[in-house]
């Protein structure tokens, strides 16, 4: 179409969308202005002037317009302006500066925000339901969700109930029976308490200022955490922090830190790796450097053992659910409690194994929720010594031959050295029954009936909370040597072998794994090919421009206090491309970089998930920090150590697009297959914004626009409703369903592949000599040492019982060889100990999702296994057992203080004897935090007892957390806080 | 006769993940339902509860959960401690606190024997869940307990009452505290979980100088010379014997295997019993 045409259209359509979209008559009336368009190589253009609503417009070149649209020529000009957009055309132009944004960066964006309002204005979302109801879909951490809104309100959030139009679900034939999951979705409790979130009392409604923070004059950075705040306006808010990250930008690159939680609200593009990597990557700043810590043992030991690095050392899952209800005699739940946290798809096929008559045995200290649910031995080893079980297994299997030997000799190596240390032959004592009951208080007779049954019957070994690895044992202080025992039961009973592999059911389910829709680990619309998966597949289907920071500093996570209280840090890099990637140090402050004198938040609370917390609360009050935003969307316990509050909306109160449990390429590639049925769903903005909140897209942009980035930041003003587009257009979803529909319906449910087209099962081709038929892209074509897809990612390409890749390494806490190392957290090998004779588990929480759901207000506060009132106050629940409670006077409900030399920390008791005596068990994840005195140094009510938990590394050559065995001593909380940190670690 | 509505849930099934508590919050909170139900408070009442039961010792421990809820009684207690008509009873038997009427009745609180009706302070008012009337109103055929359930636990049904009491016999559904005489609408499935008692023990026999443990042994349960249960031993030496009453005072446990027999008295009181590890005697050694 002929450029003037084009550009004479554009007032004419603004003009009838007023007419017809009251909404866009609004919009036109909220800013004054004189858009130019023009051509650069030649005088033709055309001004639009709007003034209170109206519209004129004039051919040519106005003499003072507020913004000007520059296309470098007339071929650009018709291809930017001409639907259907070609994005890539559109994106070259843009970051090529074929067409560039003249005048106020925050005015270029409303007004072409206004232009592309013009479509938005004609499409419909949601459902209607009679009465004033609309049904809307969103998205939540523990699952996609209806939201049903009436005036503006939350009416009700439901699951999905599936309709006659979605997908039919799959079946498996199993032993005689056809098993077909229902047809719907679950939530996880942490996804059925949103709405009581969305109107917790703890939202954070309004930008707010600490009341003795003058960026001018006194800071008082002592203060934070104790101090009152005060509401200022978005303006008195911008500003200071645009004005702070000018100041910190000219001390030097990298004297701004940004950080997250480990996991944030639900959603492609509100995700920490899409908005807020985007926006930072624009600014350029260090970053915290987390280590794998949900995962741990298995991503610095097991891995050296198969490889799987790109899985941060867990082995693959296709497959599993189906092989295990056809095969499987026998499941192993090794710490693994997948009942918890992460919602209850994969129950209802415990369920149909239950009743296959598949046995089940669980190792665990505590009778976890699965465990108690579904029945079967439970065996509970003192916490940290299972590797001494799993050790003791192995004699038993050597000794009477227990194990495939045909897998060992063909597909292993190491295995001779491995059986002379279990028999005793290297270092004179044998690894027997009798020998690991001392250790971990299992009886000798139980081993080896374990042992037994497990080495005659076809065994799934269910490592970790997901069966296929992460959690459990594997973050305790022993957690790699136990991981690494993972690996080796698997291999000595033929990891692959019909009936033989990992699992526990909740992972695995026979879906369709080629279905392309980014998963949020690609980071969405970030630009971000450094630190997301972004290049895998997204930056190809979803053209967007590349954001890179120039800055390249660092600081590990575990050791951010330690970084500003004494100004140096080293860690490990989170590297999973290879095995050796977690070999390279970093140190800071790197050399040319400043040292950190702000930090930005990004939600979450840290004392109830970090190791050590009370380290942050005085890191937090440090004098170098000179300023501290936190964005969050609720009061959590961590947000008054700050100076700025900026307030974050819900999911539910924003434009989000993402699938249930898909991380994408990354880290847990098709993690989907825990669901049932593959649900992608469109993440409505249901209701406004409550208060004066806005979505972290939004508060970024607010802040872009201040520094001239607004433009760049949103590519020229594009909405969050249409990214989704974007997203929707980059997936298979497009070929399936139409925007217009999927807009109004909310969701899709993947039809899973029909059965001759089923994934392989994981590690048979393995198993069997073949080469890898899995759907996985790992490992990558570089590291195979023999043939590409033949053969695992270790330096021999088999399995390797003594790991060759530890050989080029010389940690101590590593050897080569996975021999058996008690924990120091011991009293009866540490005397100095002896005052702490409770072993605390601080496992993943059950309800909440970290902190997530947790804040004053949620309604998951109010269940009795989680938190329970007493005197005005919700205590997280400390679950003990009835001896050690008797014996120090404790009775059931009654407040406790959990104690060390690193943290104090009051709960509310639980008996139980579900514990081994000896245990107590609470999990991490508050979200609150009350200190009783100074912040750091004083009892915490709230209940952060990670903050009992070690600062030092897993490893010393890597940087890990190793929480989950810890001593302490609980007494009856009397109410007077006499408590001081010591500093010993 | 009219068909009404009734729920059973399946004690077996609960795992206490909390979703019907967190549902059941999620509709009432914040939500006024004229004629049913005023707003719940934000926090503090659990108009579904969810109760936890625990039999056993270490080693074999049962953890169960109940979900208990105003049992929309056809007798109802609070209907007669109210006044006014602030409780009234449906033809479809669902039992509704009028959100309107009990303001200030505070003895409706205290008249449900189950703990089912709550207080609300700061509209003075008796609250309890009502059996969702508002949604089947609408056409629903299920509670939000049961829509939310990923467990299976509920099951709503509207039939008559004589096809009720068919269900109720054939699929052996109990109420809470049927010696109340309240004619609860709420029946469980499983309840002996919840109130009866389980003896359990670990058999171990020695091979040589080697404690193992005796797989398949057989394990008879006897009271006054009769036999009550039986077990089989599993892999680990363990069984369990269940649906016993509390308290039930004496019994003789008896075990025979290939290695050897044993037998103990005990007396059984108001909980579970783990016996602890019991050793098979070589017979030979009985005799001698």
């Amino acid at each position: 179409m002929n450029v003037s045409v084009l550009l004479w259209g554009i007032p004419q359509a603004m003009r009838l969308a007023a007419r017809v979209y009251p909404r866009y008559a609004a919009r036109l009336k909220e800013r004054n202005l004189v858009a130019q368009l023009r051509l650069r190589d030649r005088p033709v253009g055309r001004w639009i002037r709007l003034e209170e609503g109206r519209i004129t417009s004039g051919r040519g070149i106005h003499e003072n317009p507020d913004i000007t649209l520059d296309f470098k020529n007339k071929a650009i000009a018709e291809s930017f302006l001409t639907p259907p957009f070609d994005l890539l055309e559109r994106i070259d132009a843009a970051k090529n500066f074929k067409v560039v944004l003249h005048g106020p960066d925050e005015l270029a964006v409303w007004f072409l925000r206004t232009m592309s309002e013009l479509q938005l204005s004609t499409w419909k979302a949601g459902t209607e339901m009679g009465n004033g109801v609309v049904r809307y879909t969103s998205g939540t951490n523990g699952g996609p969700i209806f939201v049903y809104v009436k005036d503006g309100k939350i009416l009700r959030t439901t699951p999905i109930d599936f309709d006659e139009t979605d997908a039919e679900s799959w079946s498996i034939s199993a032993r005689g029976q056809t098993l077909k999951p229902a047809r719907r979705t679950t939530l996880a409790a942490h996804g059925m308490c949103q709405k009581s979130m969305v109107y917790s009392k703890s939202r954070l409604l309004y930008p707010m200022k600490r009341v003795d923070f003058d960026p001018h004059g006194e800071r008082n950075p002592q203060n934070r955490g104790k101090s009152e705040f005060e509401r200022i306006s978005w303006d008195e808010a911008l500003d200071i922090v645009v004005g702070e990250i000018k100041r910190a930008k000219a001390v030097g690159p990298g004297a701004i830190a940004v950080d997250h939680g480990s996991h944030h609200q639900w959603g492609n593009l509100g995700h920490y790796l899409s908005a807020f990597n985007r926006f930072w990557n624009l600014i350029g700043v260090t970053k915290l450097m987390h280590s794998p810590d949900s995962w741990e043992g298995w991503f610095w030991g097991a891995m050296h053992h198969w490889g799987n690095s790109l899985r941060l050392g867990c082995p693959e899952f296709y497959g599993t659910v189906e092989d295990c209800l056809k095969e499987a005699e026998m499941i192993v739940f090794w710490s693994s409690d997948p009942d918890a946290t992460y919602g209850y798809e994969g129950s209802e096929r415990r369920e149909w194994a239950k009743k296959l008559g598949i046995k089940m045995v669980h190792i665990d200290p505590y009778l976890n929720h699965t465990a108690a649910h579904v029945g079967g031995k439970w065996i509970a080893p003192r916490p940290g010594t299972d590797p001494a079980l799993a050790q003791a297994v192995c004699h038993v299997w050597i000794a009477e031959g227990l194990y495939d030997k045909e897998f060992v000799a063909n597909r292993t190596n190491g295995f001779e050295e491995w059986k002379a240390y279990i028999l005793g032959e290297s270092d004179g004592v044998a690894k027997t029954p009798e020998w690991q009951e001392p250790e971990t208080g299992i009886p000798a007779r139980d081993v080896r009936a374990l042992a037994r049954e497990w080495g005659s019957k076809k065994t799934y070994l269910g490592a970790g909370s997901w069966g296929c690895g992460v959690g459990g044992a594997g973050r305790g202080p022993t957690g790699m040597q136990w991981a690494r025992m993972m690996t080796i039961l698997a291999a000595m009973q033929g990891w692959g072998r019909p009936g033989v592999n990992f699992g526990n059911l909740q992972f695995g389910a026979p879906l369709d794994f080629n279905f392309y829709f980014p998963g949020y680990g690609e980071g969405s619309f970030s630009g971000d090919l450094a630190f997301s998966a972004n290049s895998a597949n997204n930056y190809q289907r979803m053209p967007h421009i590349v954001t890179m920071s120039t800055v390249r500093q660092s600081i590990p996570r575990i050791w951010f206090p330690e970084a500003i209280t004494e100004g140096k840090a080293m860690g490990y890099i989170t590297d999973v491309s290879s095995v050796q990637g977690q070999f390279f140090p970093f140190f800071y402050p790197s050399p040319g970089h400043a040292r950190v004198e702000m930090l930005y938040k990004y939600g979450s609370q840290l004392f109830g998930t970090m190791v050590g917390g009370n380290r942050w609360a005085r890191a937090y009050q440090h004098e170098s920090l000179k300023f501290i935003v936190n964005q969050s969307v609720w009061k959590e316990g961590e947000t008054p150590f700050s100076d700025i509050i900026l307030p974050a909306c819900t999911v539910f109160e924003k434009w989000d697009i993402g699938e249930w449990y898909n991380v994408g390429a990354g880290y847990v590639h098709h993690m989907y297959s825990m669901n049932n049925h593959r649900v992608i769903s469109l993440q409505h903005k249901c209701i406004e914004p409550l208060g004066e909140s806005k979505s972290d897209y939004e508060i970024f942009l607010a802040v872009a626009q201040k520094l001239g980035l607004g433009a760049v930041y949103s590519e020229g003003g594009t909405t969050e409703l249409e990214w989704c587009k974007r997203v929707f257009e980059s997936s298979d979803l497009a070929k399936h369903i139409s925007w217009r529909q999927f807009l109004k319906k909310g969701y899709f449910v993947v039809p899973p592949d029909p059965g001759t087209a089923r994934a392989a099962t994981a590690n048979r081709w393995y198993y069997e000599g073949r080469k890898k038929d899995t759907p996985e892209p790992y490992p990558l074509p570089s590291d195979y040492v023999g043939g590409y897809l033949e053969g695992l990612q270790t330096l021999s390409g088999k399995y390797e019982f003594v790991a060759e890749s530890l050989k080029k390494i010389d940690d101590p806490d590593r050897p080569p060889l996975n021999r058996y190392m008690a924990t120091y957290e011991d009293p009866e090998r540490n005397p100095e100990l002896a005052e702490f004779p409770l072993k605390l588990q601080t496992a993943h929480t059950r309800y909440a999702y970290h902190v997530m759901g947790d804040a004053e207000g949620s309604s998951l506060n109010d269940i009795r296994e989680h938190r329970i009132f007493k005197d005005g106050h919700y205590y997280l629940v400390a679950r003990m057992n009835r001896q050690d409670a008797e014996a120090r006077g404790i009775g059931d409900g009654d407040l406790i203080r959990l104690w060390n030399h690193r943290a104090s920390v009051v709960c509310g008791a639980q008996l139980t004897e579900r514990i081994r005596p000896g245990v107590v068990s609470a999990y991490s994840g508050s979200a609150q935090y009350r200190p009783v005195g100074e912040p750091g140094r004083s009892t915490d009510l709230g209940g952060c007892v990670n903050m009992l938990n070690p600062k030092d590394s897993i490893t010393k050559k890597g940087h890990g957390i190793k929480p989950n065995a810890v001593l302490i001593q609980v007494e009856k909380w009397t109410g007077v806080d006499t408590w001081q940190p010591k500093e010993i670690n | 006769m009219a068909k009404k509505w009734n729920m059973i849930v399946d004690v077996e099934r609960c795992d206490n993940c909390r979703l019907c508590f967190l549902a059941v919050k999620d509709e009432y909170v914040g939500n006024d339902f004229p004629g049913v139900s005023a707003a719940q408070p934000a926090q503090g009442h659990d108009w579904l509860d969810i109760r936890r039961s625990e039999r056993g010792t270490y080693p074999i421990v049962q953890a169960r959960f109940y979900p208990v809820m105003c049992n929309h009684c056809d007798d109802p207690p609070c209907l007669k401690a109210a006044r006014d008509g602030a409780v009234r009873k449906r033809s479809d038997g669902i039992v509704i606190i009028d959100p309107e009427k009990a303001r200030g009745q505070r003895q409706i609180v205290d008249a449900c024997p189950y703990d089912a009706v709550f207080w609300n302070e700061e509209k003075q008012l008796p609250q309890a869940w009502p059996f969702d009337a508002h949604l089947l109103d609408e056409g629903w055929n299920r509670t939000r307990a049961e829509q939310a359930c990923p467990m299976g636990v509920f099951r709503t049904i509207k039939v008559e009452d004589g096809e009720m009491e068919r269900i109720r016999a054939e699929e052996k559904l109990e109420t809470l505290e049927p010696r109340l005489g309240t004619r609860p609408r709420i029946y469980y499935k499983n309840l002996h979980l919840i109130t009866k008692c389980f003896v359990g023990g670990t058999v171990v026999f020695y091979a040589g100088d080697v404690e193992e443990c005796a797989a398949g042994a057989e394990v008879v349960l006897e009271k006054d010379g009769r036999e009550l249960g039986r077990a089989t031993t599993d892999t680990f030496g363990e069984f369990v014997i269940d649906g016993l009453e509390p308290n039930s005072g004496a019994y003789r446990l008896q075990c025979s295997a290939a290695p050897g027999k044993l037998s103990m008295d005990f007396e059984l009181g108001p909980e579970s019993l783990y016996l602890g590890v019991l050793t098979l005697v070589p017979e030979e050694r009985i005799k001698g």
